[in-house]
This record gives structure tokens, sequence and C-alpha cells, in this order.
């Protein structure tokens, strides 16, 4: 075979390989994660966190600007000490929220950032201190029932 | 005869780990000699077209018709939870961290693999490598490393353009075929698939398997006895061994890359 026809063919199969990188990097995958030079990270202490994940997005008005970077248990304060790696492009007041949501009635769960207002906005290394923790399906229907119970209850 | 059957096991556990050495020579041997096939690159070129090109139409055929099925089985399991929006990433995440370098690694162990093993085996029966050394020309040089760097550059692409297409099929098949709203498709996808954790661990699997495949089907055609017969079962045991490697390395490599995720 023709020496340059065989480089074309390699050329062709090259740039198509590179190409299909690509389009799984872009259009697959979502290439725009939060990197560590253009983010904040904030702590946020929560009694129960349910089953929220290192990855986990955090929304604010149903809008993902962080992720869940870090979750560790806090031995002296028997607490989940969950660390938040928010976008720069995004302040928060510093009585802000943070609550542990789910999307949907199975679906993942999230973290939910309430603005407060306070005029001090959140620096890297601050602390959010109202949290509000997950909701454990077992103790809701737990609740359910006993209100149940005490309705039906002769008087 | 227990004395010949012990010394039968004997024989052969000193010929097999005699082999091992030999193979682990000769891998490092051609990684020693790879400067060739970087200096003069055009050897190793004309052996990414007949490795990679070659084999584009299998790949790409396969990826599609891999990813169809994925939209078509996907969907009616998560129809039966009602969450058809789902397809995306079940059909992007199977793809990108399975499918997509295993399969891909397969066929090219069956296509470019034994094809490697049939030419080198084929040059050593007509002594074509013994002609190269009494010319002072290293076989190994110019011969078998060139095709092992292209195949090791062309196994990641392979498994890129595979992945690619079995996205594209299933999109064809959930979106197009069946209906499932093209809006959500895509973004769940991009929600869930991530690019280091997942894309870049494909990409790091399809090298590891275009490692594994090219040096098996080189070793296999270059320890193959200078028959017909040699040669022919030298082809098999390359397609045998290498796709035995590919799935062993791949639990392994799921092992370490994705227990660790949660």
């Amino acid at each position: 075979m023709n020496k340059t026809v065989l480089d074309l063919w390699v050329g062709i199969f090259v740039v198509a390989g590179i190409a299909a990188l690509l389009f799984l990097a872009l259009k697959v995958g979502s290439m725009n994660t939060v990197n560590t030079s253009d983010s904040y990270t904030v702590l946020a202490r929560f009694e129960n966190i349910g089953g929220l994940k290192v990855r986990a997005p955090v929304k604010s008005a149903g809008v993902v600007v962080g992720r869940v970077s870090d979750i560790r248990f806090d031995n002296e304060r028997y607490e989940a000490a969950v660390t938040l790696r928010l976008d720069k492009r995004y302040a928060f007041p510093k009585d802000s929220s943070a609550a542990i949501l789910t999307s949907g009635l199975l679906g993942e769960q999230y973290v939910g950032l309430s603005a407060g207002g306070d005029s001090v906005k959140l620096k890297q290394g601050d602390r959010i201190l109202i949290t509000q923790d997950a909701v454990v399906l077992e103790n809701l229907i737990g609740q359910f029932l006993y209100g149940k119970a005490q309705e039906g209850a002769p008087q | 005869m227990l004395r010949r059957a012990i010394e039968n096991l004997g024989n052969r556990t000193i010929q097999g780990v005699w082999r091992m050495g030999f193979a682990t020579r000769f891998f490092l041997a051609v990684l020693l000699h790879s400067g060739t096939a970087f200096r003069r690159f055009g050897l190793t070129i004309r052996e990414m077209y007949f490795s990679g090109v070659l084999s584009l139409i299998i790949i790409l055929v396969s990826g599609l018709f891999v990813g169809m099925v994925l939209g078509l089985q996907g969907y009616e399991t998560l129809q039966t939870y009602g969450s058809e929006e789902a397809l995306g990433i079940l059909v992007a995440l199977s793809l990108v961290r399975e499918l997509g370098p295993v399969v891909a690694a397969l066929l090219f162990a069956s296509r470019a693999g034994s094809a490697i093993t049939a030419e080198i085996g084929l040059m050593k029966a007509t002594e074509q490598l013994s002609a190269m050394e009494m010319m002072a020309v290293d076989p190994i040089a110019r011969v078998v490393a060139p095709r092992f760097w292209a195949g090791v550059f062309s196994m990641p692409l392979l498994a890129a353009l595979f992945s690619a297409m079995g996205v594209f099929g299933g999109y064809l098949v959930g979106v197009q075929l069946i209906g499932v709203d093209e809006g959500s498709f895509w973004s769940q996808m991009q929600s869930a698939v991530d690019f280091e954790q997942d894309i870049l661990n494909g990409v790091i699997k399809s090298v590891v398997f275009g490692v594994a495949i090219t040096a098996i089907a080189l070793f296999e055609g270059y320890d193959a006895p200078p028959t017909a017969e040699g040669v022919s079962g030298a082809t098999t045991r390359t397609v045998v061994t290498s796709s035995l490697a590919v799935l062993a390395l791949d639990f392994v490599l799921t092992a370490f890359m994705f227990r660790g995720l949660n």
C-alpha cells in the first residue's frame, strides 16, 4: 500500500479516536467539576447525615453550587462533620443554613443551602451553624403510626 | 508408575517457570529496544494501520449494537421502576466503565492479536527473523517493538470509539425509537458520569489491556514452533490467553478503582 494513503488512514484513525474521547469527556461526562483553584470549603455538622455520600451535590434554589468533598465522624461531639466545597462564583451569607434533602422519594441525597440575611459572607474554613438532619424514613413512619394509634384510642 | 507421574509434574513445572522467565526477558527486551519504534515512527504507523485502522469496522459496528441492546434491555428493566430517564446513566456508565474497554479489548485480541501472532510465527517459520539477525538487524527492534507500541497506542483509541458508538446506539434506541425524553437522557448522564472516576479510569484500563494483549500476542508468535501446526496452535493460544488475561486484569483493576468510590 502507498505510504501516504497509509499515513492518511492512521491519521484519520487517531483523529477519530481523540474525537471519541472528547465526546465522552464533554457530552457524556461533564468536565465542569469544581476544581480546587476556584472554590472554597465550609464545614457543617449534622447529627445524622442519612445516606449522604462524598461527591453528592450541594444545591441552592435547586442549582448545583458545589459538592460534598469530605465526610468525617467527629468523635468529640459524636456528630458528622461534612465538608462542602462551594464554587467561588457563589457567595452565601454567614447565617445560611444547610439541610440534607432527598431528590424525589427514592432519589439520591444532597445538601440544600438556604441563604440567610447576614451581610457578612461565608469564607474559606467557616462553619455553617444552622443545620437540619436527614429525614429517617423509619422514624417518620414510627411517628405516623404512633399518631394514628393515639387517634384511634378510646377516650 | 508413581515415579513417572512425579517426574512428569517436575518436568512441567520446570518448563512453566522457564517459559515465564523467557516471557519476562522477551518483554524487557521489547521495552529496551523500543528506541527504533519511535526513531523510525513510520514502522509504528504502518503497524497501527494493520492493528488499529483495520479493527475499526468490527469495533464500530459492535459498539453500536452493544449500545442499542443496552438501550432496549435497560429500558425494559428501568420501566418497571418508572425511571426510564435513568437510561442515559445506565448506558453511559456500563459502557465507559466496563463494556467499552473490555469488549473492545476482546475484539482487539481476536482481530489484531491473532494476526500479530500468525505473522510473527510465520516470519519465524520461514526463517525471516534469522535472516534479519544474519544481516545484523535486530528482529526485536525492527519487527516486534513497533507492533507492541502500535497496539498500545491503538487500544485506548479503539475503546473510546467503542464507548462513543455505544452511547450513540443507546441514544438511537432510547430516544429516537422508544421515546425517552432527550433532555433528561443527556443531562442525567452528564451529572452521573465523572471525568476522572469513570472516563479516565476506563482509558487506563484500555491502556493496560493493550499492553497485555500485544505482549501476549508477540510472545506467542516469537515462541511458536516453526511449523504450520505450531503457528496455528500459537494463534489459538493468543486468543485464549489474552482474553482470559483481559478478564482477570479487569477484575483486579475494577477492584482497585471502584471499591473506594462510595
